[in-house]
């Protein structure tokens, strides 16, 4: 086919162009064709196809997203909000923090290796376009059943692919989470979250400002891979008839990225840079489209001077690919040649391939012909919208009535005993080790805790000690229950980690992973569950300050469960009053803070003892978490507690085994008055944390507590090298960490 | 006056600037050289540090042996100039044949993170010097490419010359020859391991153990004497 011009478009009307192969549903391609008064070319078709698809336009998500900004508590922290590629936060000293999670699932089940890597690839430039220098990453991770044969495809390859990135560019692996639970057989979830810090000076938006100044391309050649991926991948439901689509995962070189991230940050040093993106879904369209789209002007782009890696590409080709490690750069003209030569320095290819214009319009010429010829606004902001119908599913009032209250219980302590055991040892609750030393968490010199600490910490200032720490969680087991209120528990399980360790709570992103959007069910849960975190966030005064949507985690009619994952980023003043989870001496004495119920609705007991999910999730209470974090903090700063640790899935039972074996250090537990001991040990009410305090620090805690009226029992003593429920079982050390260390290597190693 | 230590920056070195925090931590200054510059801008010794130099394609350290700071540092480890090489760098010295052996991928086939127990098997080297000989340290792993190999007559040659620095104790955690974690050449004055003692020099970062401190103070203390 001969070059599709914007000169031949206006002369050749009725041309069938195939936009539904592109992704585009016949409305939304009439509404291109409306609004550029023809028909597209080849190349604004695949421009549109790919920015309005799902994964780009958030088409179907926009309308429920708005809550977050419309029920954005105050925050002086807040510096940059969503929309931008990441968002930042302040945190004293003069620095800024961004941070932000990403989703990469369905490239990661195509090709577990390279979709995870790549998906850290993503994120880590997501960060680096900010104008931050990128300190830590974490990685919350579901799959399919532990046992499954498919999981032993999808994990290893997983784990090593964000080993093999992440570990390659240098960025310290701190946190994330694993969970197995069979909804996400076929759909497993690869979310990746990377921090970075700055100096606020330093913020640097997406945007083409200042006619004349030059768009320059750097990094990679651009390939074949991953086209289309964003469109086709992300934005459809898996379906074994269709063609394999392994051509439409990208290939990572994290060599290539780390080159990226210091010529990146050394531009900005100098002051170089006006305007950045870096490329990734929806590639050059997404990058040019969106950088002038934010801009004052208008652009033009030479499609002739992208360097490529394959010279038989086509334009729309070009246009669409997703090679990785790619990046444009908005630089004035008197500064273009000093950008050059740092980017030659670190041996990176750099290309000026545009310039931005005086009007309003992006233009895109191919051989000296003009091929795009668009409006950015209607291909970067003003994609559909979509208010997709929702309605409550039928069956979810039947499956709050199968109350888990209703399971049997141990009968005596010698069940409670075998529970503790198959729990601890259960593939979700046992330790991630195998996985996490596969990450480096040491590198550049700075990580404060890491996994399995309730958050990863990072020191950001040498001399000061200044801080962050950040956490992320989320139950799709409590948010299948009730999405509101499981979406609240995220929030607040992430809230209450950060707190845990000593880091005051700051700031909020999200990673939303759910089932088909033209589902009501599934948009009922998407709509509930944002509804519960805006509502949660404006509580807990802790802003969103962006995050990622990911739709279509479904196989045929069976959708993942609803799974908000919620990052939470906090704020040390000095990392040295940071406190970790193991136990750390004999004799100190342990105290339980909040409230316990009898909560076992969508628990970890239910599914490992009796493989039920029904009933209410736990309680939320925001004000009492936030009182607990108080508390938390305060006892931290003040040296009145050597360890604690936050209780949820698992329960009490749990987090006490986990502070036992990390410190090598046992513990004797006495079942508080009022309480049984099943309920004492497995449930999952929220709000509550575990922590040691040292005898000469036990009034002046408990004073604390009392004063502030958070309720806290004694519970115990560390002690020996058992876990001993007195008068019920006692559990060496020895057996607990053979039950909890050996059951991923048994599976995977 | 105190030592000027460098630290080579290669395309993909990643401790490099925690290097030079353990160099100053250790009191000494540390001087960044770049790998395309052949001058060592006169400093008194110079650490190799670890990380993924050109991705560790082809083979790790393989290419950066070509780089041009290696041709001036080459020559000048062979007159004296000590140096040490850690987990990139170590391989960066064996591909130089500064010292002998190779690395090959760890047995088990994964990157492996973790808190090593060594022991300090020669305690005589330009490096390890503030340490006690059969000290037992702790220092953190991490790497792909950790399995050091090397023939039966390099590796008795070694034994028998002390020339064994560190060894892994508990568990070998990539399947190294006798192992073997670090080694230094015979003069005493190049060193390489594969742990990393930069990442064990505070008491709160890392694993909060400052067992690799020695490293830095050991070359210090003979620069200094030397001056």
């Amino acid at each position: 086919m001969s070059l599709d011009t914007v000169e031949n478009a206006a002369k050749t009307p009725d041309v069938e162009l195939p936009w539904a192969e592109l992704g585009l549903k016949k409305d939304e391609y009439e509404r291109v064709v409306e609004i550029l008064g023809r028909r597209p070319t080849g190349a604004e078709l695949a421009m549109y196809s790919v920015m309005w698809s799902e994964h780009c336009s958030y088409k179907s998500s926009k309308v429920h997203l708005r809550q977050f900004g419309e029920k954005a508590p105050q925050s002086d922290a807040m510096l940059v909000g969503i929309g931008e590629n990441a968002g930042v936060v302040d945190v004293g000293q003069g620095y800024a923090v961004t941070f932000k999670v990403e989703s990469h699932n369905h490239p990661s089940y195509v090709e577990p290796y390279q979709g995870a890597a790549t998906g850290v690839g993503g994120i880590v430039r997501d960060i680096i376009a900010m104008g931050a220098r990128p300190v830590a990453v974490v990685d919350p991770l579901r799959f399919g059943a532990a046992d499954h044969p498919d999981t032993k495809r999808v994990l290893p390859g997983v784990v090593a692919g964000i080993g093999g990135y992440g570990n390659c560019l240098g960025l310290p692996n701190i946190g994330g989470e694993v969970v197995f639970d069979s909804c996400y057989q076929g759909n497993p979830l690869v979310n990746a979250g990377a921090i970075g810090v700055m100096r606020h000076e330093d913020i640097h938006l997406a945007k083409a400002s200042g006619t004349g100044n030059k768009v320059i391309m750097y990094g990679a050649r651009t390939g074949g891979d991953g086209i289309g991926g964003a469109s086709i991948l992300a934005s459809e439901t898996f379906d074994d008839a269709k063609p394999s689509k392994r051509p439409a995962v990208q290939v990572g070189d994290p060599f290539q990225e780390k080159l990226l991230i210091e010529c990146t940050l050394e531009a900005f040093a100098e002051k170089l840079v006006v305007g950045i993106q870096d490329l990734g879904a929806a590639g050059i369209s997404c990058a040019t489209s969106e950088l002038a789209s934010n801009g004052s002007g208008g652009m033009r782009v030479d499609l002739d001077d992208v360097p490529l890696r394959d010279s038989t590409l086509s334009p729309e080709e070009i246009l669409m690919s997703e090679s990785q490690e790619r990046m444009c750069a908005v630089v004035e003209p008197s500064k273009v040649e000093r950008f050059l030569e740092i980017c030659a320095k670190w041996d990176v290819i750099a290309t000026v391939i545009g310039e931005v214009t005086d009007g309003d319009r992006l233009e895109i010429f191919w051989h000296g012909e003009k091929i795009v010829d668009v409006d950015p606004r209607t291909v970067a902001h003003e994609g559909p919208v979509y208010e997709r119908p929702l309605a409550r599913p039928d069956w979810q009032d039947a499956l709050q009535a199968d109350d888990a209250g209703k399971l049997a219980r141990p009968a005596n302590a010698a069940e409670l005993k075998e529970q503790v055991l198959a729990l601890v040892g259960s593939p979700n609750q046992a330790s991630k080790k195998w996985i996490t030393q596969q990450y480096d968490h040491f590198v550049q010199g700075n990580t404060v805790l890491a996994q399995p600490e309730d958050s990863g910490m990072i020191r950001i200032d040498d001399t000061s000690g200044l801080g962050v720490a950040i956490a992320t969680d989320g139950n799709g087991r409590y948010a299948k229950l009730d999405p509101y209120t499981g979406a609240q528990l995220a929030l607040a399980e992430a809230y209450r980690n950060v707190a845990t360790t000593g880091a005051k709570p700051l700031a909020v992103s999200d990673c939303l992973n759910f089932g088909s959007p033209e589902d009501p069910a599934v948009m009922w849960q998407f709509a509930e569950a944002i509804r519960g975190l805006a509502d949660g966030c404006q509580q807990l005064g802790t802003p969103v300050t962006g995050g990622n949507v990911s739709l279509y985690n479904q196989t045929g009619e069976a959708a993942i469960h609803p799974t908000p994952v919620v990052a939470v980023l906090g704020v040390i003043d000095d990392v040295a009053r940071r406190t970790p989870v193991a136990f750390q001496e004999d004799g100190q004495l342990l105290y339980l803070l909040g409230d316990t119920r009898e909560e076992f609705g969508g628990s970890a007991w239910s599914q490992v003892i009796h493989d039920h999910l029904g009933g209410l999730p736990p309680k939320v209470d925001l004000e009492r978490e936030r009182l607990l974090a108080e508390i938390l903090i305060s006892a931290s700063r003040d040296g009145m507690i050597d360890a604690a640790h936050d209780l949820s899935d698992g329960g009490l039972i749990q987090a006490v085994v986990e502070s036992a074996l990390l410190g090598g250090k046992g513990a004797r537990l006495v079942v508080p008055d009022g309480l049984d001991a099943f309920t004492f040990l497995f449930s999952e009410s929220a709000g509550r944390a575990v922590v040691s305090v040292p005898r000469s620090e036990e009034l002046r805690f408990t004073d604390m507590c009392g004063a502030r009226g958070l309720p806290v029992t004694r519970i115990g003593v560390v002690d020996g090298d058992a876990v001993d429920v007195q008068g019920e079982f006692a559990l060496s050390l020895d057996e607990l960490r053979e039950a909890h260390e050996a059951v991923l290597p048994g599976l995977f190693g | 006056m105190t030592a000027r230590i460098g630290v080579v920056t290669f395309p993909g070195s990643l401790d490099d600037r925690d290097t030079q925090r353990a160099i100053r931590l250790a009191g000494a200054e540390p001087v960044a050289l770049w790998h395309k510059d052949k001058d060592l801008k006169q400093v008194d010794a110079v650490v190799l540090p670890g990380g993924f130099s050109y991705g560790d394609y082809l083979r790790a350290g393989a290419i950066s042996r070509f780089s041009p700071v290696m041709e001036t540092l080459i020559d000048q480890a062979k007159a004296g100039l000590p140096v040490l090489g850690i987990c990139n760098g170590f391989q960066v010295l064996t591909e130089a044949h500064l010292l002998p052996g190779a690395m090959l991928g760890n047995d088990h086939l994964h990157f492996i993170c973790r808190d090593q127990k060594l022991r300090v098997e020669n305690a005589e080297t330009a490096w390890t010097s503030d340490y006690v000989g059969g000290q037992e340290i702790h220092i953190p792993l991490k790497n792909m490419d950790g399995r050091y190999v090397a023939d039966e007559r390099t590796l008795d040659m070694l034994e028998a010359e002390g020339r064994v620095a560190f060894r892994y104790l508990d568990r070998n955690p990539n399947g190294s020859l006798r192992d073997i974690a670090g080694i230094t050449n015979a003069a005493g004055n190049v060193v390489g391991l594969m742990p990393h003692p930069e990442h064990a020099v505070e008491p709160l970062i890392g694993t909060g153990r400052t067992d690799g401190l020695p490293f830095f103070t050991s070359i210090l203390k003979k620069l200094v004497a030397a001056s």
